[in-house]
């Protein structure tokens, strides 16, 4: 069943105030902590940072964080350039990556939480277990029947340029763990990220597979979970459109049958 | 705690090969009804007033009854159609949710029938 209130060890409560740091302009971040080890709640640590000393993104702040204030702090994190995904998180109340969303964006203080519905690892780190699954359940890799050629697989510049919008997901998860379809149904809902993904092979020319993908896909879980809320292409730190992609396949499910 | 591995629990029982009929039926009716909701108000507002005679007349032009049996078969079918999804979204425990599932398509069923019921009765003057 849908659900509305956390659990009770869920229930995040007021955390530690840190000392704040020296300098004039200190802006204020909340941070989601939970610690499997210690068996209590999840609780909001409050942090201050000088901006004079600080980079200009989020993550930036955290790093400074973690660095100067609390090496406990945990989150993933690694290019800082926005095309590995690691550090995708809540921020401010939507999801995004900490290194393309600047620190000036947010008014106030700056809340950060773990990326929704999702197990929590600890702090900031979510269990992407089940994201990855899926993802290698529509098995996103070229498949081919014609003998293989002695060179590349050649394709058009014009359906090469289908690709485009797609092929630049980076499978950071905040569209899918924006869409309330995915929070109720997860562990049959494929989800924006991975129907995006599955869209890049399904229009890709040189793949031979369509039909069998399509079959794949044509369950009353899998894709049509899909309601259109727009969440993901709202979310999608990349500026892609998720809800289209789905929209595509739907399409093409309809076209096979009229 | 289970031992089956993540990509297992995701393939699960396998595609069911099915949904796109759901998905564009509901497309359909909806559109339908578009249509038909529209003339369903005007109807009403025509016999806003009017006593049981008028009304039986009224349903005895044969094109005004068809388009009433159309709206009740579109609208029954699209309700069904729409409360079963909001149900799969939101019902997970697996027993209620094909409890509620069959009660949604007999509440359908009987809305329907009970509505035609009552249109062919009115239009053959009863």
């Amino acid at each position: 069943m849908v659900e509305f209130t956390l659990p009770k060890n869920s229930q995040v409560q007021p955390g530690k105030a840190w000392p704040k740091p020296d300098g004039k302009r200190l802006k204020e971040f909340r941070v989601y902590r939970w610690n499997p080890d210690d068996g209590s709640n999840p609780q909001l640590d409050t942090y201050h940072v000088d901006l004079d000393e600080c980079g200009p993104m989020i993550l930036d702040a955290i790093i400074k964080i973690k660095n100067e204030q609390d090496p406990t702090l945990t989150f993933r994190r690694s290019c800082r350039e926005g095309i590995c995904g690691s550090c995708a998180m809540n921020i401010d109340g939507t999801n995004t990556l900490a290194c393309t969303k600047g620190i000036d964006e947010v008014d106030g203080p700056v809340k950060i939480y773990p990326l929704p519905h999702m197990p929590v690892v600890k702090d900031l780190v979510p269990d992407m277990t089940r994201f990855y699954a899926q993802h290698r359940s529509i098995e996103p890799w070229l498949k081919t029947l014609s003998p293989q050629p002695t060179r590349e697989w050649a394709q058009s510049k014009d359906d090469r340029e289908k690709l485009d919008g797609l092929y630049e997901c980076i499978l950071c998860a905040c569209c899918s763990t924006s869409c309330p379809s995915y929070w109720w149904n997860g562990d049959r809902y494929l989800g924006p990220a991975i129907l995006l993904q599955a869209y890049r092979w399904l229009i890709d020319s040189r793949d031979e597979a369509t039909g069998e993908r399509l079959d794949n896909l044509e369950d009353p879980f899998r894709l049509y979970r899909c309601h259109t809320i727009m969440n993901c292409s709202k979310a999608c730190p990349k500026g892609l459109n998720p809800a289209k992609a789905i929209a595509e396949i739907k399409k093409m499910m309809v076209e096979r049958r009229v | 705690m289970s031992m089956q591995t993540p990509l297992n629990k995701v393939r699960g029982l396998g595609s069911a090969k099915s949904g796109t009929e759901h998905w564009w039926l509901q497309r359909v009716t909806g559109i339908a009804n578009l249509v038909l909701v529209v003339f369903f108000i005007f109807l009403i507002i025509s016999l806003v007033g009017k006593g049981h005679g008028e009304v039986s007349a009224t349903l005895g032009n044969p094109l005004v009854a068809i388009a009433m049996l159309a709206l009740i078969l579109s609208v029954t079918w699209h309700m069904c159609l729409g409360m079963q999804v909001i149900v799969e979204d939101y019902v997970q425990a697996e027993g209620w949710k094909i409890a509620i599932l069959l009660a949604n398509k007999f509440f359908c069923a009987a809305m329907a029938i009970a509505a035609i019921f009552a249109i062919l009765n009115l239009s053959f003057g009863a």
